[in-house]
């Protein structure tokens, strides 16, 4: 089948993908593999003579940095509350959009797909004003309730939530819109042999439904689990990692190491850190899914 | 088929837009100007251009949040202007780069005089007694505080020493017992730099390889410091200030060390009946040596290293702080002149809230001249200052942790101090 030709036709169409990809994914990662083995700093930029082979020194030094742990912290804050949430979201609506009974589903799936394709900066400024602990809407119905104000993004204890709702609210709809295609792949003589067999809706979801749709699943919260441990423009946006550092993410001490304080040699550790949690992650939920 | 045809021409004019004009480019002067002072610098550039004919000025405007990146990354990519603006902290970072030009010769071949501005703002522009920025503005904080409040404590004149400014406190405290008098952010960092310079510490020491915050001038400060905390004086809950005019006119606090831009937000947020009740005051003084000592803030024109236009480039600097410009640069957004003639204007000699502040900078100091002051004091000093005010940390505990911090960060430095002296 593989001739000789048939490679070197092979090679002409791959040929221009795979040197992009070379150039510009696999050689800035090897390089950054290289930096995070030395301390090149804001000196170095100016000399090269300044940079020094520091071997695994920056990532022994990061894991004695308290601001690292608080911003893995962080992290995980959000990638295990916000992620499963995210997840149910996009899974409930797309089976109400999926469900025989809605009317309208192509304007409800546009809405529901819009805040996906919005700015993130500009869906921030909207949530500034949302979360303002005086003139905000949420506040306003809390009030109603005879709830207090809270200051969304000035208090430590409530500022990642807040950032959480907001994640949550503006990235369902593209897990949404997977999961749907994923309902529709359902075979629905499925469904009508179970409700011939008198399957209650309840059970037809957990022993058809469920099942049915573990690969798209499974594909979703590896996505979305990615996703969330990369957290950075929400805080950035929205709270340059403060309260008390409260909303500080691995990604946005990184840039801030990197790109405040100019700390590259540091700041590359960081991300090669943050590559192997994601890695564990997973490797974690491949098992799992491989285990049920 | 139409795009098939359009995509050379698009090509082309991509061609000719990379393509930087030879001859007509000569005489312009590019200039990055930050915030506000960006939007504003434009109105002062016709003047220039008349004067010197043949010139163009390009102003660019960049935000005070991306500037400090955006200059480096333009540094990387030899990509500077020929002219920049530069807080003053940040000019001992580009003179490390090699980015800046050094203007002794300039200065030398035009006399002009360091005299002309206030000596510690100058200072903070002069690296091993070469000097690589002009300064353009000036910033400094000193004492916003309420008149009738500290009348009705029994001070006619605001604090003038440590000891009145804690006892005046003291009694600001026991009319109102809810209420705080002096306030103290908890999340800012110069404040507390500021009481460590009045006690006489150098902050850092060593030739800035080392933290001297266990130094005892820093630890007088920080304990005098945790008094306020410690006795109720200063709040200590962030969240509770949302708003400082508002807490400011409630008599929440009476009392704020703070910088030139609040007297137009004072002047704007606080109430009309409010607005006679106000006043600034230089520092008070850790001994008699009244004022204290404070920050020399602002920011400096710099002249790229690499530009090819440098004379003109240092004409255009030159023109900006001339004591006319300046005040017609104060004029338009409120800059306070780097100038000390340009002071002598009715503009800023009728301003009551001004007289203060002409005070205050004859009495500034700028901090340790080294790249890595911003990362010591922005992310650590607000760090630790947080832990003593919440009486997690002794004063001998705070001191000691700043200076391992410091240290850690400080390595480097010392490292090629080392190989520089061998």
């Amino acid at each position: 089948m593989f001739g000789k030709t048939k490679i070197n036709v092979l090679l002409l169409f791959l040929g221009p993908s795979l040197l992009i990809i070379f150039s510009f994914f696999f050689l800035p990662v090897l390089a950054a593999l290289l930096l995070s083995f030395t301390d090149y700093d804001i000196y170095a930029l100016g000399n090269a003579d300044y940079i020094r082979f520091v071997g695994i020194n920056n990532y022994l030094k990061l894991l004695e940095d308290p601001m690292f742990w608080t911003s893995v912290k962080n992290t995980f804050y959000f990638v295990l509350v916000g992620g499963p949430l995210s997840v149910a979201v996009s899974l409930g609506t797309a089976l109400l959009l999926n469900s025989k009974l809605v009317k309208l589903k192509g304007l409800f799936r546009v809405t529901y797909f819009l805040p996906v394709v919005t700015t993130l900066v500009a869906v921030a400024v909207i949530w500034r004003f949302i979360y303002h602990p005086r003139f905000g809407l949420i506040n306003y119905v809390l009030s109603l309730f005879g709830i207090g104000q809270i200051d969304w993004l000035g208090d430590p204890l409530y500022s990642m939530p807040a950032l959480i709702l907001m994640a949550v609210w503006k990235n369902f709809g593209y897990n949404m819109i997977i999961f749907i295609a994923g309902l529709q792949n359902i075979p629905e003589d499925l469904y009508e042999a179970a409700s011939i067999e008198g399957a209650s809706e309840w059970q037809q979801f957990i022993s058809i439904t469920l099942p049915q749709l573990a690969p798209t699943t499974l594909f979703i919260s590896v996505i979305t689990m990615i996703g969330y441990f990369q957290l950075f423009a929400e805080p950035y946006v929205m709270t340059q990692g403060g309260p008390l550092s409260s909303t500080l993410s691995v990604v946005l001490y990184m840039y801030q190491e990197g790109f405040r304080w100019w700390n590259i040699g540091y700041s590359t550790s960081i991300a090669f850190m943050l590559f192997l949690i994601i890695l564990i992650g997973t490797i974690i939920q491949f098992r799992l899914q491989k285990e049920s | 088929m139409k795009m098939v045809r359009l995509f050379p021409l698009l090509l082309f004019i991509l061609l000719l837009s990379g393509c930087r004009g030879g001859e007509t480019d000569k005489m312009v002067i590019t200039f990055w100007a930050i915030g506000a002072e960006g939007e504003k610098v434009g109105a002062l550039i016709p003047a220039f251009e008349r004067e010197n004919p043949g010139v163009k000025v390009k102003v660019q405007q960049i935000p005070w949040t991306a500037a400090h990146e955006k200059l480096i990354t333009a540094y990387v990519s030899e990509t500077l202007p020929d002219v920049f603006q530069l807080g003053n902290t940040w000019v001992p970072e580009f003179r490390a780069l090699g980015a800046v030009e050094p203007l002794t010769a300039y200065l030398e071949k035009d006399s002009v005089a360091n005299e002309k501005f206030f000596d510690g703002i100058w200072d903070s522009n002069v690296i091993d007694s070469v000097i690589y920025a002009l300064p353009w503005y000036v910033d400094t904080r000193l004492l916003f505080y309420r008149k009738d409040i500290l009348a009705a404590a029994g001070y006619e004149n605001p604090p003038r020493t440590w000891k009145e400014l804690y006892d005046a406190s003291v009694k600001i405290k026991q009319m109102n017992p809810r209420y705080y008098s002096l306030f103290l952010p908890t999340n800012e960092w110069s404040q507390y730099i500021i009481f460590g310079l009045q006690s006489g510490s150098g902050i850092l020491k060593d030739n800035n390889s080392y933290g001297d915050f266990s130094g005892r001038e820093f630890r007088e400060a920080l304990d005098y410091v945790s008094g306020y905390f410690r006795n109720k004086l200063s709040p200590i809950d962030m969240t509770a200030v949302t708003n400082i005019y508002q807490a400011f006119e409630e008599g929440y606090f009476s009392m704020l060390i703070t910088g030139p831009w609040n007297i137009k937000e004072m002047q704007n947020r606080l109430s009309p009946a409010m607005q006679d009740k106000w006043m600034t005051a230089p520092l008070p003084a850790r001994g008699d040596d009244y004022p204290g000592v404070s920050l020399a803030g602002g920011s400096s024109l710099a002249i790229n290293k690499l530009s090819p236009r440098k004379e003109l480039a240092w004409k255009f600097i030159s023109y900006l702080t001339r004591a006319e410009v300046q005040v017609e640069f104060y004029k338009l957004v409120s800059s306070l002149p780097s100038v000390m003639e340009a002071w002598e204007s009715p503009e800023l000699k009728n301003d009551k809230y001004l007289a203060a502040f002409y005070t205050q900078l004859q009495n500034v100091k700028p901090t340790p001249k080294i790249p890595e002051w911003e990362q010591i004091v922005v992310s650590k000093i607000q760090q630790y200052i947080e832990r003593l005010a919440a009486q997690k940390l002794t004063v001998d505990e705070t001191a000691k942790k700043l200076d391992e911090e410091a240290n850690r960060i400080l390595e480097k430095r010392r490292w090629m101090i080392s190989r520089e002296g061998r």
